[in-house]
């Protein structure tokens, strides 16, 4: 499919026009049964082995609330600076879709359980922008549909298609913010940092592992622009289901450079929901709204209302830990690195892991070192979340203990790291079974420098001379001659005693 | 035992029947057959029943004579026959709730309640008729055809629950369990000279019962006597933690109440608004006699005015429609039930509504409709927002009026038993049979129909309903076990002998 | 109160996926409109400041422990299914959002 899609530059968009954002994200909890069902949410189970009558929506079955879903739900709310209502329902929202076994989605309408609250986000230049929400509101998720007969499981073209309820009726948590205004260029920015706080946010509250990659996270991002200096909303597309932080960017830029391009050739905004295409960057149209949808919204009459006892909420506020931005400003003060370097670390999904390592026992430097290069690298190149790699900060540690010790110089502790992360053990394990440890018996290197002397004479002479930055040369030649295996420090000091030059 | 004709079985109480079987007088597989023959002799005519699970009903009465031989002890109602309203889910057992889109379903689990009759031992011998969705107070909505009154089978046997009271007034069934959602109990009871408790929102519990309108269905005991009730009551009710409006309390002692009938000295109320225009002479008649009887067993009569009862109906029929019209949006054609269309040419949405289109009844349809307009954004205020202010109006009424009295007491129905198809195609006509008996679902509360005795004018029976506060249903049985019994001694004879043999 | 027209009738037999035909819509509007006339009375408390009641006990807080209990078994969530094609359940093409 290719739509070209008028654009104007993002500058000249911004030049123009004052974008506002309203986002709304949905988390799918990580508690071990469903919202209204005793039914497990374990991933990767065979397709409808974890339904039931309920989950199923079949003739005479009914829900019950999961205590942990509410608790969660409180836990957010709280994190998020909201007030919690001291008493809401659940409602039914009526349409047909054949993922969605009853027909209406159980979801609060109304009367959200949390409301009112804020998330400060920081921006890559340490700028603090305050995002403020609307609501936090429980519902349940939909069954998952496979297309068959058309091009690539796309629903267009389909001849039918195959319904898996596993995923039906796992709670989840929407959170809506207030229209974001004043972002101004920032707008994707703030769009992405947000998206990224809250999933930091709701990780450290150990409600939802909130993977994006796994669809536990998916952000709608709804934009609209308005004249520069004026203060009427205009109209807004929505972009639904994004589910990458870079993606919700890209949607926020190309959404503000479309809707330009449509409102500066004096066309008007179609609301529309719209798809955002991770391979183009772009957005292309999705249902047009014609009519207001008609959800039918009554309480759900199943369910009784939820009354948080303020004892209740009070003990959860209690118990929540210490929230992202609080823990990212103490360790930054603890590591002693920039506002940028956190921000680097924060992007990198690693603060979890250094901090563990650190706490196993490696210094901080050795800690940031490994995670943010070889690990990142990794984690990169495989397309896996850094905190995911089958290695444990206990053993990074490990491996940041056996150099400082120097029984590993950075190459090999490298080579550990991949041994490690391809299975082959633990650091110890791997150093044994690759035969990795140091050369360390001066005999064998004091022969290897001085045959690396006798080979380089011009570099020997370059030495003597005083000219100790050509040493390097010669570090190089016994590196290679002992494969990796030497103390290049050690190897360089030994070089420099031979040739009488202070070091 | 030389006198144990079939005869003498079936018209034996449930209490008596699960004496005989604990003493070894009877076997429960003797019962069982016994009113499997009667079904096979007289059901053709009647049509209780959709669906007889005679090997499932033996293997069940085999298994509880075992127990007994075993010396294991018995429950207060094991051995006994029932007649279950196709409208809760029996694993195995098809469940269609009256309605062609579930043709054919066997639902793969018990309801809360059937399990609850299983574990007491209770012989489950099939699923009875009733109006689509329990959508009706003639049982002339099933998709199955409808059931004729055992008093004269040209005549509705009141429903929804028209089969289970049928099954019970033609001696096919000591037990029969109905729901009731505007009367679906005690209409059927009382146009049959049946008893039948709809007991306290909450008290029976909704897991496996298919749902019309939640938040007024309630499943109940149908029976032919105050005590055998009573002894249905307890053994399905009580807390049920798949159900979310379960009550989570002890059940009011019915049983007890039942054996120890009396209103002396009790306060009982007659609301106004329960008589005038559409009432049947026959009907108000007996019903002022059942009055005057109370009185003569010496309790107070006390007139109470209960003005909102006049917006019930209006509010039922925005609720309960509003309620189904969501309720019954499941039956879409793609997991289970009726699929119609599906040929390659028709989309998953054409198909749900060629579906529903073809499995739905009349009267399914209306209030689905009806529902969705009531609900819709623009009506919602006037419409179900109303109802529900009305709702709690009529609760205030009840509230205020159990200041001052202990029940309520009314005639159950306007009129007896009307003739199948006189209101078929003129729903309001039909919608008014329920004018006496909606108040209390809207409010959640208690109430019992019984019967006192027949018209004059038409011979039909007619029904005294009473009504308790919530959670004191206890009383239905104290009032109606001592008005039973009074008038059994008046006419020599329960009601129910007077109705043909078939 | 405004009576009810057959496009309404029309259009909330789309909304609640019932495929009417034309006489049918007919008969429907007839009786849609007679009931509403006779039900739109509750409309006369509309202004009065009364609670609405949506549930007839007032029970708050039910909620059960976040515990695994057994499912079905997929033979069993399939067994009513009208079509099945690996253990799901196949249902006619599905239009609606691309
Ligand atoms: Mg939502
Ligand atoms: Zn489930």
């Amino acid at each position: 499919m290719t739509v070209t899609t008028d654009l104007v530059s993002y500058e000249d968009a911004l030049a123009s026009y004052d974008p506002v954002m309203g986002l709304e994200v949905h988390v799918e909890l990580g508690t071990k049964t469903k919202m209204f069902c005793g039914c497990s949410t374990a991933l990767g189970a065979e397709p409808n082995t974890q339904t039931c009558p309920t989950c199923l929506g079949m003739p005479g079955s009914l829900p019950v609330m999961n205590r942990t879903g509410v608790e969660s739900a409180i836990k957010i709310g709280l994190a998020l600076n909201c007030e919690i209502a001291e008493w809401c329902r659940f409602a039914r929202k009526n349409y047909f879709y054949p993922d969605m076994p009853k027909n209406f989605q159980t979801s609060q309408y109304d009367e959200p359980i949390a409301f009112n609250g804020y998330l400060d986000v920081q921006l890559e230049d340490g700028e603090v922008f305050r995002v403020e929400i609307e609501r936090a509101h429980m519902e349940e998720d939909t069954g998952k549909s496979t297309h068959v007969g058309g091009a690539t499981g796309r629903i267009h073209g389909a001849s039918h298609s195959l319904l898996d309820y596993n995923r039906a009726g796992i709670p989840l948590i929407e959170i809506v913010t207030k229209p974001i205004v004043g972002a101004g260029e920032r707008a994707p920015e703030v769009a992405k940092a947000y998206v990224a706080e809250l999933r930091e946010l709701i990780k450290a509250l150990g409600v939802s592992e909130a993977r994006m990659e796994m669809g536990q996270m998916r952000c709608d991002v709804n934009l609209s622009l308005r004249p520069n200096g004026t203060e009427k909303f205009g109209t807004r597309s929505e972009t639904k289901n994004v589910n990458s932080l870079r993606s919700v960017e890209r949607a926020a830029r190309f959404e503000i450079q479309r809707h330009a391009a449509v409102l500066s050739s004096g066309e008007t905004i179609v609301q529309e929901t719209r798809h955002f295409h991770e391979d183009t960057g772009s957005t292309t149209s999705g249902r047009v709204k014609e009519e207001a949808e008609d959800y039918r919204y009554f309480p759900e009459p199943d369910l009784v209302p939820v009354a948080p006892a303020r004892e209740w909420v009070e003990e959860l506020r209690a118990g929540l830990p210490e929230l992202p931005r609080v823990r990212r400003n103490r360790l930054r003060e603890e590591w002693g690195i920039s506002a940028h370097d956190m921000q680097s670390i924060l992007n990198a999904g690693a603060i979890g892991a250094i901090a563990a390592t650190i706490d196993a026992g490696a210094d901080s430097t050795a800690a940031r070192k490994w995670w943010m290069g070889e690990l990142a690298r990794h984690a990169n190149e495989s397309g896996r979340a850094i905190d995911e790699l089958p290695i444990t900060p206990e053993q990074v540690a490990r491996v940041a203990a056996l150099v400082s010790a120097g029984d590993l110089n950075d190459k090999l502790a490298r080579q550990v790291i991949v041994g490690v992360l391809a299975g082959e053990g633990t650091p110890d394990e791997v150093v044994e079974k690759r035969g990795l440890k140091v050369v360390s018996d001066e005999g064998a290197l004091t022969t290897a420098v001085e045959e690396a002397i006798a080979g380089n004479p011009a570099i020997a002479d370059k030495i003597r001379g005083g000219k100790v930055a050509a040493a390097g040369a010669l570090v190089g030649a016994v590196m290679k001659a002992t494969r990796g295996q030497a103390d290049a420090a050690r190897v360089k000091e030994l070089i420099l005693e031979k040739l009488g030059v202070e070091g | 035992m030389t006198d144990n004709s079939n005869v003498n079985i079936i018209r034996l109480t449930a209490a008596e029947i699960a004496q005989k079987i604990a003493a070894g007088e009877l076997t429960a597989v003797e019962v069982t057959e016994a009113h499997l023959a009667r079904i096979g002799a007289v059901d053709e005519k009647v049509h209780a029943f959709l669906h007889v699970d005679r090997e499932g009903a033996l293997a069940q009465a085999r298994a509880v004579d075992e127990k007994r031989a075993k010396g294991e002890k018995l429950g207060p109602l094991a051995g006994v026959p029932l007649a279950l309203k196709d409208i809760f889910t029996t694993e195995g057992i098809p469940t269609t709730v009256g309605s062609k889109i579930l043709e054919g379903w066997i639902p793969p689990y018990d309801a809360t309640l059937t399990k609850k009759l299983k574990a007491a031992d209770v012989v489950i011998l099939g699923k009875t008729n009733m109006d689509e969705f329990a959508m009706g107070s003639s049982t002339e909505n099933s998709a199955y055809g409808p059931t004729g009154n055992p008093w004269d089978l040209t005549r509705i046997p009141g429903g929804s629950g028209g089969g289970s009271s049928a099954a019970l007034a033609s001696f096919q069934a000591p037990l029969a369990i109905g729901t009731d959602t505007g009367g679906s109990i005690r209409q059927p009871a009382a146009v049959t000279g049946t008893v039948g408790v709809k007991p306290t929102y909450g008290g029976v519990s909704r897991f496996g019962m298919v749902a019309f309108s939640s938040s007024l269905d309630q499943g109940g005991p149908c029976a032919r006597t105050v005590l055998d009730a009573a002894l249905l009551h307890e053994t399905i009710a009580g807390h049920d933690p798949l159900d979310s409006t379960s009550i989570d309390a002890p059940v009011p002692p019915v049983v007890d109440a039942a054996r120890n009938g009396s209103v002396a000295g009790m306060r009982v109320g007659v609301v106004k608004q329960f008589r005038g225009e559409g009432y049947q002479a026959g009907v108000v008649q007996r019903f002022d006699e059942a009055v005057a009887l109370l009185k003569e067993l010496g309790a107070e009569i006390v007139e109470l005015d209960c003005p909102s009862f006049d917006l019930a109906l209006s509010a039922y029929y925005l609720i309960a429609p509003s309620e189904c019209s969501s309720n019954l949006a499941r039956f879409d054609a793609m997991r289970y039930g009726l699929r119609v269309g599906d040929d390659g040419t028709h989309s998953a949405e054409d198909v749900t509504a060629l579906t529903r289109a073809e499995g739905f009844g009349d009267e399914v349809k209306r209030r689905i409709m009806l529902g969705t307009y009531a609900l819709s954004s623009g009506y919602y205020d006037a419409y179900y927002g109303s109802a529900q202010k009305v709702r709690t109006l009529i609760t205030k009424d009840f509230e205020k009026s159990f200041e001052k009295v202990d029940v309520i007491v009314s005639p159950t129905t306007p009129t007896t038993a009307f003739p199948i198809g006189e209101r078929a195609d003129d729903p309001m006509a039909m919608y008014l049979a329920d004018l006496c008996t909606i108040p209390t679902n809207l409010a959640g509360n208690a109430a019992m129909s019984l019967p006192c005795g027949l018209a004059p004018e038409d011979n039909l029976p007619v029904g005294l309903q009473i009504i308790a506060p919530a959670m004191k249903d206890d009383r239905l049985y104290k009032v109606g076990a001592a008005v039973e019994a009074a008038f059994v001694e008046k006419w020599g004879h329960p009601l129910i002998e007077e109705a043909p043999s078939l | 109160m405004p009576g009810i027209t057959r496009e309404e009738v029309a259009h909330l037999a789309r909304l609640a996926r019932l495929e009417l035909r034309d006489e049918e819509l007919d008969h429907f509007a007839g009786q849609l409109d007679d009931i509403i006339g006779a039900v739109a009375r509750v409309s006369e408390v509309a202004d009065q400041d009364v609670p609405p009641t949506s549930h007839p006990l007032p029970l708050t807080n039910v909620m059960r422990a976040d515990e695994v209990r057994p499912s079905l078994t997929p033979e069993q969530a399939l067994s009513g299914a009208p079509a099945q094609e690996q253990q799901r359940f196949k249902v006619p093409q599905i239009l609606g959002e691309d």
